[in-house]
C-alpha cells in the first residue's frame, strides 16, 4: 500500500500494528470471496466468528465487556482496511460496533452491557440500528414509530423501519421510537428488540444495485411485546440516535478512504502493465493527472481523519468536524472509484476487479449516515449560525 | 489429557519485508534500510506459530521469544507476544553481525540456564540466508539438532519432527530438550487478533546488552542482482507459438 505522505510516521506502533493485522485478514480472507458475494448480492456470512475473533467488533469500547480497547485512530484504521475490502463488510462492522454495540454501551444499564456486548463483540450476537422509516429518512425527528409502556412496565412497539442494515441477519434491533403517544422528537427511546419477538418481520429488500454484499432489510412492529428492561435507560431524545451516528459517521470517514485506496491501487498497478499504443497507458499524461488527482485527495482525507480520530481520543471532537470529515472521504472515494473505473476500459466494469463494485458501493455510503448534501447543511449552519433544512 | 507443557524459546530475526525494492547504503555493504518495511522474518514466524501451538494444544508450558538485535527488534518481539507468545527477551546489540557464530553464543549465553525444552529457529534469515545461527546455538549447549523441519510434536520428553526432501519426506525423532530449526509448513502464522496487540504492550519484556561472540566474518561488498532486461512479446494466442519455439532454441538456447 503506496504511503506517499509517511503517515505511517504519524501512528504508533501499536496502531501500525492493529492496521497490519486486519490488512492481512482482508487480504487472505475477504478480496479473494469479495467479488463472488457481491454478484450473488449476499454478505459472506462465514466471515462473522473470524471477524470476532480479531476483535473489529465495538473495538474501540472497553476491554472490561469483551472489547479490544482500542483508541480511536486504531477504530478508523480497521474500518479503512474493512472498506479496502467492501463497503458491505465495512457497514457489518460499523453497525455492530457503533450503531448496535455502541448505544448499549452509552445508553444501557450495567445488566444490559454484561449482557449483550461480551457476545456481539464475538459476533455472537448480531445487531442492527432501526432509525430510518419509509417517509422519514433525513429527517428522523419526524419519525413515527410508537411505543406504548404498559401498566405492568413492559412496553409495546409498533410501527416500521426500512434501509436496515443486518435487518435480516440480526439477533437483536436497536429501535428507536417515540413513546406514550408523545409526537415530539423528545420522546424518542431506544430499545433492545429480540429479532424472535411475536410481531417482529424483517423483509429484505432486493433489487439493490449498491452494496449488494449486505443485508438491508425492512423492518415491520405489529404489537411487539417488550419486556421493561428492553428500554436503554440512558437513551433520551432525538441525539441519542445522532450520538451513535457520529460514531459511525467517524468510522465512515476513514471507511471511505480504504475504499478510495484499493481503487487508487488497482488503476496504479492498471496503469503501469496496460500497453496501448506501445506504452504501458501509465506514461500517458491523461493517465497521470488521474492517478495524481486520486492520490492528492486520499493524502488529504487521511489527514482529515488521522486528525479528527486525536481529537476525538481527546474527547474534543464536536460531530460537525465528523460532517467535514464524512462528507469530504466520502465524496472524494466515490470519485476516485469512477476516475478508477475509467482508468481500467472495459475491465473495469468486471467484478474480478474492485472499482466498480467500489463505485456502486460508495453510492449507498454517500446517502446513508446523513446523505452528503445534509453533511453540507450541517457545515453551512455550523459556519453562519443560520438554519437551512427548513 | 494433553501433551506435558513444555517451556519453548523462540529465537527471532527482524528482516526487511521480501517485496520491498532495495537499495544499497552508501556504506556500500549492506541494504539501504530507509523506507523499508521490517517484520518478523518468515521463517521465524512459522517458527513462532509451531511453538504457540505446541503449547495451545499441551495446555500450558510457556513461550519465551528471544532476538538479538537494536531497540528496533522490541517491535518485533511485542508483535510475537501480540501472536501469544507470553514474555520476550531482547539481547540488545547495536547491529546485527553477519557472523552467525558470534549471533549464536550470545543465544547461547541466554538460553543456557534458561531450562528449556525447545529451541526453536527459522530454517534460515532471509536477508542473509546463512542458516547458521540455529545450528550453532545446538553446538554450543550441545543439544540434538534437526534443521528445517516442516512438522513438529512433542509427546512425553521427545520430538517428532518431519522434513521434506527432494521428492521425498524423512520423520525423526530426539529427545528434549533440543534445538529445531522450522521451514515453511507447519502451520501459516496467524495474524495477531486486536486484543492480542492490546495484550502484548503488558508482557513483559526483557532488555539487556548480549554477549556476542568474536565477529570474524564480515561483508565486504553488497551488491543488487543485475538488472533483468526487458521482456519481449512475440504475438498471442496459437500462432505465435512456433516463432516462441524457434526463438527458445536459437536465442535462448533453452531447449
Ligand atoms: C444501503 C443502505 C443502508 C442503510 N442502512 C441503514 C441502517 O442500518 N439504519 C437506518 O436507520 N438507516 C439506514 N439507511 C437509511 C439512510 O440513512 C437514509 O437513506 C438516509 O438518511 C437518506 O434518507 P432517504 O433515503 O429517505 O432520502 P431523503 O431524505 O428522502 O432524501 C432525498 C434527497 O433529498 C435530499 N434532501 C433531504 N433533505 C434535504 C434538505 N433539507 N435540503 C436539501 N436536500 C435535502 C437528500 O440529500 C437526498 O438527495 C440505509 C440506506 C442505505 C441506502
Amino acid at each position: 500500500m503506496l504511503d506517499f505522505y509517511d503517515i505511517d510516521s504519524a501512528l504508533s506502533e501499536e496502531e501500525r500494528a492493529v492496521r497490519d493485522s486486519v490488512r492481512r485478514f482482508v487480504d487472505e480472507r475477504v478480496l479473494p470471496v469479495i467479488g463472488d458475494a457481491y454478484v450473488q448480492g449476499r454478505f459472506p456470512k462465514e466471515l462473522i466468528p473470524e471477524m470476532g475473533e480479531l476483535g473489529v467488533f465495538g473495538a474501540n469500547l472497553p476491554e472490561e465487556y469483551g472489547c479490544a480497547g482500542l483508541n480511536n485512530v486504531q477504530y478508523g484504521l480497521i474500518m479503512q482496511e474493512l472498506e479496502r475490502g467492501d463497503s458491505g463488510v465495512r457497514s457489518f462492522a460499523s453497525v455492530q460496533g457503533a450503531l448496535a454495540m455502541y448505544p448499549i454501551y452509552a445508553f444501557g444499564s450495567e445488566a444490559q452491557k454484561r449482557r449483550w456486548l461480551p457476545p456481539m463483540a464475538k459476533g455472537e450476537v448480531i445487531g442492527c440500528f432501526g432509525l430510518t422509516e419509509p417517509d422519514y429518512g433525513s429527517n428522523p425527528s419526524g419519525m413515527i414509530t410508537m411505543a406504548r409502556e404498559q401498566s405492568d412496565g413492559s412496553w409495546v412497539l409498533n410501527g416500521s423501519k426500512m434501509w436496515i442494515t443486518n435487518g435480516s441477519t440480526a439477533n437483536i434491533a436497536i429501535v428507536w421510537a417515540k413513546t406514550n403517544g408523545d409526537a415530539s422528537d423528545r420522546s424518542i427511546r431506544g430499545f433492545i428488540v429480540p429479532t424472535d419477538s411475536a410481531g417482529f418481520k424483517a423483509k429484505d429488500q432486493k433489487g439493490k444495485l449498491s452494496l449488494r454484499a449486505s443485508d438491508t432489510s425492512e423492518l415491520s412492529f405489529q404489537d411487539v411485546r417488550l419486556e421493561a428492561d428492553a428500554i436503554l435507560p440512558g437513551s433520551g431524545g432525538l441525539k441519542s440516535p445522532l450520538m451513535c451516528l457520529t460514531q459511525a459517521r467517524y468510522g465512515i470517514s476513514w471507511g471511505a478512504l480504504g475504499a478510495a485506496m484499493a481503487c487508487f491501487e488497482e488503476a496504479l498497478e492498471y496503469s503501469k502493465t496496460r500497453v496501448m499504443f506501445d506504452r504501458p497507458i501509465g506514461g500517458y499524461q491523461i493517465q497521470q493527472v488521474r492517478l495524481a488527482e486520486m492520490l492528492t485527495e486520499i493524502v488529504k482525507g487521511q489527514l482529515v481523519s488521522l486528525h479528527l480520530g486525536r481529537l476525538k481520543d481527546a474527547g474534543t471532537f464536536t460531530p460537525q468536524q465528523v460532517s467535514l470529515a464524512k462528507r469530504n472521504n466520502v465524496n472524494i472515494a466515490t470519485e476516485i472509484a469512477r476516475e478508477a473505473r475509467r482508468l481500467l476500459g472495459a475491465n473495469g466494469i468486471l467484478a474480478e476487479y474492485g472499482a466498480m463494485r467500489h463505485m456502486a458501493n460508495l453510492e449507498s455510503v454517500y446517502t446513508y449516515e446523513g446523505t452528503h448534501d445534509v453533511h453540507s447543511l450541517i457545515l453551512g449552519q455550523a459556519v453562519t449560525g443560520l438554519n437551512a433544512f427548513k | 489429557m494433553g501433551a506435558p507443557a513444555v517451556k519453548i524459546a523462540v529465537c527471532i530475526k527482524r528482516t526487511p519485508d521480501s517485496e520491498s525494492r532495495f537499495r544499497i547504503a552508501s556504506s556500500g555493504v549492506a541494504i539501504d534500510e530507509a523506507g523499508l518495511k521490517f517484520d518478523i522474518d518468515d521463517f521465524a514466524g512459522y517458527a513462532v506459530e509451531a511453538a504457540l501451538q505446541i503449547n495451545e494444544k499441551g495446555g500450558g508450558g510457556e513461550t519465551v521469544v528471544v532476538a538479538v538485535g537494536p531497540d528496533s527488534v522490541q517491535e518485533s518481539l511485542r508483535k510475537a507476544m501480540s501472536m501469544g507468545a507470553d514474555r520476550a527477551v531482547q539481547l540488545k546489540v547495536d547491529s546485527v553481525p553477519a557472523d552467525g557464530l558470534a549471533v549464536a553464543k550470545a543465544l547461547a549465553a541466554e538460553l543456557k540456564d534458561g531450562g528449556y525444552d525447545l529451541i526453536l529457529f527459522g530454517k534460515h534469515a532471509f536477508d542473509t540466508s546463512a542458516g547458521v545461527v540455529g545450528t550453532a546455538t545446538a553446538e554450543l549447549l550441545g543439544l540434538p539438532c534437526v534443521t528445517a523441519v516442516s512438522q513438529l510434536d512433542v509427546a512425553s520428553g521427545r520430538g517428532s519432527a518431519r522434513r521434506e526432501l527432494e521428492g521425498a519426506a524423512e520423520l525423526v525423532e530426539f529427545p528434549l530438550p533440543a534445538v529445531v530449526t522450522i521451514d515453511e509448513g507447519v502451520a501459516r502464522p496467524r495474524y495477531p487478533s486486536l486484543k492480542g496487540i492490546m495484550a502484548a504492550k503488558k508482557k513483559p519484556l526483557e532488555s539487556k546488552p548480549a554477549q556476542l561472540g568474536a565477529v570474524r566474518v564480515s561483508v565486504q561488498k553488497a551488491e543488487l542482482p543485475p538488472e533483468r532486461p526487458a521482456g519481449r512479446i512475440i504475438g498471442e494466442g496459437a500462432s505465435a507459438v512456433p516463432e516462441l519455439v524457434r526463438l527458445l532454441q536459437s536465442e535462448a538456447k533453452v531447449l
